[in-house]
Parts: structure tokens; C-alpha cells; sequence
């Protein structure tokens, strides 16, 4: 049955969130394949190309390694490409990643964030996509269906007017197998909102250039500086497609969410659904006179840094929550945020990780990490919580 | 006049390529972007001609070329195929164009993917038998008894018959071809050229420094491996009929052996074992053409 072209609210779980995305904004070549728990994504891919409901190839790939280099060739030509993953499959994709962002190529992929074996696990934590940070593709951290569709819709304009690949991640299960109510556009306002791709540069016999060949110490590192001056460009292109977006469907996410900040002396700082929980723990406090609020770091590369800081600057401690390691530092999230104050303002920066391999992130272990920060001063790098020892 | 004997003049391979005197890749390249044309697209994967096809911003190529990593040629190639068929471009023919390295070993498996799928591409693997761009390694394309710098002696196994494996997968159309004889890879590459799937030639380049060899003996090698049955010149249409290009009376392995500096470390009796291996290979092939139901050429 081919999908309806009009507007509807339908009850759909996050990975079919990402599969509605991709057919709104026309995806033409699609790769990939299935690895827990992002395999529904391409299922309905799947059957959206079958039925009609999406003019797309579909290229069923024998590794994710494969389907990266598959949309590499498929975006040469100027095909918007889209694909999906998750945890070993990201890590396989890895060095197809670095050649996406190198040869330019405004590629969007969704990454279900899933915890790194070994040992195997399928749940949630972000280690696979914060593993893949300096490969020049962006990365935005999803906190619900809604915003996973709208995300993808995003992603491609943004990518596609700064000609570097983005990745939109949201937590396994948790999001990927959740359902929730979604608002699914029309095509023809996703039509309107998004133009068809229209590359500056593209493979051609029309006009025969050789692309991505060797580059000499004498030619190497401008192509790297033009990547960080579009990573830089992608900050602003990021925010005026939010808005852009906003106009058209009525919706904003921001690059960092502000939630009950006003006259906060505490910011809590969390990314994905971690966010959802933390905004029950903080309406709670707050509604006990506690003067917490919360930051969702939507946007992790390109960084927001000096928009941090604006939002950071009146309070006088932050506490944030990694569900991810750096092994050998500490949380991720929480070392990205101490490097972009460090230069500039000085707040203690409390380090928590919580939650890997999926292990809950409840109310009770938010109101923890609040309790700690407000009761100590000398900020700690690295607290865990929720560890058994 | 027969198409297949007529070399296209136009010349898509510059003559400033940066391949070294004698290479048989750079004149495997030539021959076939004669028999390609300008509506050609190549991908290309690490490999000697990641070098030979000049670095940034040059390009010794008339026509557009794409840079991939060592072992996705195949694959890339699947997914510049299906971007052209999206936007109404069924006319331009992909070229994957990798070493044996990029073949045999690292990129098998995304080139076994892209066969099984029958997707529309040429994939044609030069084969000079060993990773020479890295500075002659050996690779499972590398024969019985050759030296390389990670064979010291002599590697003590046999080559991988990729002809076989690419058979199996029942592409419509395999051939071996070689550069000492052009207008038989020129044919053979415009036979792939009208035929639709994924087609596969196996194209044997001598490197004169990894075999060995002074630079004018090319083209002397390239014919002596078809003459002595060691490299065999045929054809595998939907993986079951074969065709040969037969040599009536075969040459002995000794004299394309001997006048190889990588083949120096060889005894009478090396040489002896090989002549065996070659004349096994060919009766199994032989074989398998009779059992499958075809003939000869």
C-alpha cells in the first residue's frame, strides 16, 4: 500500500520516524545493511521502494563498509543518498566516513546509538557515534520521534548547503523500537521546504574531472581547512534551517535546548533521551524552589561553543550527564563542554557518566547527580553513577 | 571490415601518466579506453594507478575519474551505477578498475557482493601479481614460487583462481584477457561493453620492477604466460559456457620461468612442479567447459 502524500499524526516508533524522513526528502539512492536495532529503518526503506511510495534505488549491500562506498559513488554523481546503522556497523563504516566527509559529499545517515562490544550488548549508549567525531561528518543527538523525522529533513538541507555529511543519532530501543505520536508532513510542504539536490560539482562525462586523487603535502591541508570553515558556515546554516523549519511546520529544536534555565544556578547539561527524563526531574525541583534547570546539547559537531557560553554564563556550576566514555579521560560530553568554557569562563564542570550498555537513567540517579553537584564545590572530572561495585 | 578488429585512434590515457617505463597497467588502461570510449566513468581504488593517473590537480585520464578506498572498488562502482540510473543515465559505462590486491584479497568481498547482485558495471582487474605500488608485497594473486619482499625465497602457494570464483557467481560475462595481445582485450572489453550485469575481466600486466624484468620485455611475458598456458586466455558467459582461446602447442613454463628475476630462487625440480600444476589447471578447466557445455573458441 503506498503510503498517503498528505499530512497525518500516526503512532510510529523512532526507526520509522527515520524511514518517513528519508522518504520525504526524496532520498534517491539508499545502502545499507541490517544490524540490530536499526534494522526496521530499512525495512520500511524497503518497502517504500517496493510499493512506490519512494523512487529510490536500493542497494542491499553485503557490509556497512560496502554501503558507505556504495553512497560515496551514488553522491559522486549528485544522488542524495541516505543510510542507517548502528554500533559495529558504524565502527566498520569508519574509514568510509573520513572519505564522505573528504570527497564533500552531503551524505545523512541515521546512527541508533548502540554500546560497543565486547562484551556484545544491543542497548543504548553513545560510544559508536562519539567514536566517529573527528571524521568530519556532523552529528546530531535526537530526543524523539518527532524530532528524528524532522531531523532527517534538516540534516539534508544543512548538509547539502555546506557539502559535508551529517549523521542524526537516537538511543536504541529507548527511541528505535518506542513508539510515539508523530506528525508526518506532506510531501508536497517537504517538497517546498527542501529542493531537489543540486551539487556545485558533480562526476560527470559532460565535464571529466578526477576527484578525490592524490594530494601532496603542497595541496593536502587546504582541503582540510575547508572542511573546518564549512563546519564552521554549517553552525549558522544549522540554526537558519531550524528556523526555516519552524516557519514551515511550526517546530524548532535548537543547537542546545534551554529548558527552566531562568536564574538557574545549576545547569544540568544532557543529550538524547536522558533529556526527557532529566525535564520531569527538573520540573519537579523547580517546583520546590531549587534554582536548576537544564541545556540539551542537540548539536554535537560542528560545536556550538560560543553559544554554550552565552547560555552558561550567569550560572554557577555545571553537571553533566555522558552516557559514554572516554576511556581514559571521562565522559565525552563533559570534556567537549570544559574545552569550549576553558578559554573563556570559569565554572565548575561536573563529570557524571551514567547509563551505559543501556542501564536505566531514572529519576531517582538525575536527582543524585543534582544532590552532588549542589553539595560540593571542588568540581570532579569523573563521578559515576549507577555503577555496581 | 569486423568492429572487433578496428583500435579506436582516439587516445583517453595521456602520454604524461606516471607510470613506470613498461608498465603493462598504463597499456592495459590505453587499450581499453580505446575500446570504452569518452562515456566512460572509472573508479578507482588504491592501487599502482592511484599514482599513475597523476595526483591533484592533474589527471592523465580524458575522462572522469573517482578516487576510492583499496577495497570498495566494486561497490563504488555499484553506487555511481545506481546515482546515473536515478537521473535517466543508463548510457555511461562504470569502470572498476583495481590491481589484484584490491581484487584477489581486500576488496573480494564487496566485489562478491556487487556480482551477486548482477549489478551494471565492468570490473577489470589488472593483474601484475603482487601489491607493487606498495613495493612488491605478495597478494593471493602472486604465483607459486615467485619472489617478493614478503616472500624472501619464494612463495610456497598457489595463486587464487579468481576467474573461478567470479564464474561461480554466474555473471553474465568473464574473460581473461592480456596486453600482448590487444585486439583479443580489445574485443573482449567491447563484448562487456554491450553486455548488461556485472562483468569481470582478468587482465594480466607485467611490472617490469616486481618481476624483474628490464622494461622492453612486457609485452615478451604478457605473451609468454598466455603461450605457456600459465595464464589462459577464455571466456565464462553466465558462469557455464566457456570458450578458449586455444594454444595448440604450449609452450614449457621453463623459459617464461627462467628469464624472471622474481622466479630465480626456483630448482629444476620447482619448475618441474609447476609445468604439472599449469597442465592440471588446464585439463580441470577443460573439464569443467565439457561438464558445463561449451566448446572451444
Amino acid at each position: 500500500m503506498i503510503v498517503t502524500t498528505e499530512e497525518t499524526r500516526e503512532v510510529i516508533t523512532g526507526n520509522h520516524a527515520v524511514s518517513h524522513g528519508a522518504r520525504l526528502a526524496r532520498a534517491q539512492v539508499i545502502s545499507a545493511y541490517p544490524i540490530t536495532p536499526q534494522t526496521q529503518v530499512v525495512e520500511l526503506l524497503s518497502s517504500f521502494c517496493e510499493d512506490g511510495s519512494l523512487d529510490a534505488k536500493f542497494i542491499q549491500v553485503e557490509s556497512e563498509h560496502s554501503a558507505m562506498a556504495a553512497l560515496v559513488g551514488a553522491s559522486s554523481v549528485g544522488a542524495r543518498c541516505f543510510t542507517a546503522t548502528s554500533a559495529h556497523g558504524l565502527a566498520l563504516m569508519h574509514e568510509m566516513l573520513h572519505w564522505a566527509a573528504g570527497a564533500r559529499l552531503p551524505i545523512v545517515m541515521a546512527n541508533i546509538n548502540r554500546a560497543m562490544g565486547a562484551p556484545w550488548s544491543v542497548w543504548t549508549d553513545q560510544n559508536d557515534s562519539l567514536s566517529q567525531r573527528d571524521t568530519g561528518w556532523m552529528q546530531i543527538y535526537c530526543e524523539s520521534n518527532q524530532e528524528v523525522l524532522d531531523t532527517v529533513i534538516q540534516a539534508y538541507k544543512t548538509a547539502e548547503r555546506v557539502a559535508l555529511p551529517a549523521m542524526l543519532v537516537l538511543d536504541a530501543f529507548v527511541l528505535s523500537h518506542t513508539a510515539e505520536p508523530v506528525e508526518i508532513p506532506s510531501q508536497e510542504a517537504v517538497d517546498d521546504f527542501l529542493p531537489p539536490y543540486e551539487p556545485d560539482l558533480r562526476l560527470s562525462t559532460e565535464d571529466p574531472h578526477s576527484f578525490s586523487g592524490l594530494a601532496t603535502p603542497d595541496t593536502y591541508m587546504e582541503f582540510r581547512y575547508g572542511i573546518q570553515k564549512s563546519m564552521e558556515r554549517a553552525l549558522e546554516e544549522f540554526q537558519r534551517v531550524d528556523d526555516e523549519f519552524y516557519e514551515a511546520f511550526g517546530r524548532r529544536y535548537g543547537l542546545i535546548e534551554q529548558y527552566r534555565t531562568d536564574g538557574a544556578e545549576l545547569l544540568l547539561v544532557t543529550s538524547s533521551t536522558i533529556t526527557s527524563t532529566a525535564r520531569v526531574v527538573i520540573d519537579e525541583l523547580r517546583d520546590s524552589g531549587r534554582h536548576v534547570g537544564l541545556l540539551k546539547i542537540r548539536l554535537f559537531r560542528p560545536f556550538p561553543g560560543e553559544l554554550l557560553r552565552s547560555l552558561v554564563a550567569n550560572a554557577k556550576k555545571l553537571a553533566v550527564i555522558d552516557r559514554n566514555i572516554g576511556f581514559g579521560v571521562g565522559g565525552i560530553f563533559a570534556q567537549e563542554i570544559r574545552a569550549a568554557l576553558y578559554n573563556h569562563i570559569q565554572i565548575p564542570v561536573f563529570g557524571f557518566v551514567a547509563g551505559l550498555g543501556g542501564r536505566d537513567v531514572r529519576p531517582s540517579l538525575i536527582r543524585e547527580v543534582i544532590e552532588y553537584a549542589e553539595t560540593h564545590e571542588e568540581p570532579e572530572d569523573l563521578i559515576w553513577k549507577g555503577v555496581k561495585l | 571490415m569486423d568492429e572487433n578488429l578496428v583500435v579506436p585512434d582516439a587516445e583517453l590515457l595521456t602520454p604524461g601518466h606516471l607510470g613506470c617505463q613498461g608498465c603493462g597497467a598504463a597499456l592495459a588502461m590505453r587499450y581499453v579506453l580505446k575500446a570504452l570510449g569518452e562515456k566512460t566513468i572509472v573508479v578507482l581504488p588504491a592501487c599502482c594507478f592511484s599514482i599513475i593517473a597523476g595526483p591533484f590537480p592533474y589527471s592523465a585520464l580524458k575522462i572522469p575519474l573517482l578516487h576510492t578506498a583499496f577495497e570498495t572498488a566494486a561497490v563504488t562502482a555499484s553506487g555511481v551505477r545506481a546515482g546515473l540510473d536515478c537521473q535517466g543515465d543508463s548510457e555511461t559505462t562504470v569502470l572498476a578498475w583495481a590491481g589484484d590486491g584490491g581484487t584477489f584479497d581486500i576488496g573480494l568481498q564487496a566485489l562478491s557482493g556487487t556480482a551477486e547482485r548482477n549489478d551494471n558495471i565492468l570490473y577489470i582487474c589488472y593483474d601484475n601479481e603482487a601489491y607493487m605500488n606498495t613495493g612488491v608485497q605478495r597478494s593471493s594473486a602472486t604465483p607459486w614460487g615467485a619472489w617478493t619482499t614478503t616472500t624472501p625465497h619464494a612463495k610456497r602457494k598457489f595463486k587464487k583462481d579468481i576467474m573461478l570464483i567470479m564464474a561461480a557467481h554466474r555473471i553474465p560475462y568473464a574473460a581473461t584477457a592480456s596486453v600482448a595481445y590487444p585486439e583479443d582485450l580489445i574485443a573482449k572489453v567491447k563484448t562487456a561493453k554491450k553486455t548488461k550485469g556485472t562483468r569481470f575481466i582478468h587482465l594480466l600486466a607485467p611490472c617490469p620492477p616486481g618481476w624483474k624484468i628490464s622494461s622492453e620485455q612486457t609485452i615478451k611475458f604478457a605473451r609468454l604466460a598466455v603461450q605457456t598456458r600459465i595464464f589462459p586466455l577464455y571466456e565464462v558467459e553466465d558462469g557455464t559456457r566457456y570458450r578458449f582461446h586455444d594454444i595448440s602447442e604450449p609452450a614449457s613454463v621453463e623459459e617464461y620461468l627462467k628469464a624472471q628475476g622474481r622466479f630465480k630462487n626456483l630448482s629444476e625440480e620447482d619448475f618441474e612442479l609447476i609445468q604439472e600444476q599449469v597442465e592440471e589447471r588446464w585439463a580441470y578447466l577443460i573439464g569443467l567447459a565439457a561438464m558445463t557445455g561449451a566448446g572451444n573458441g
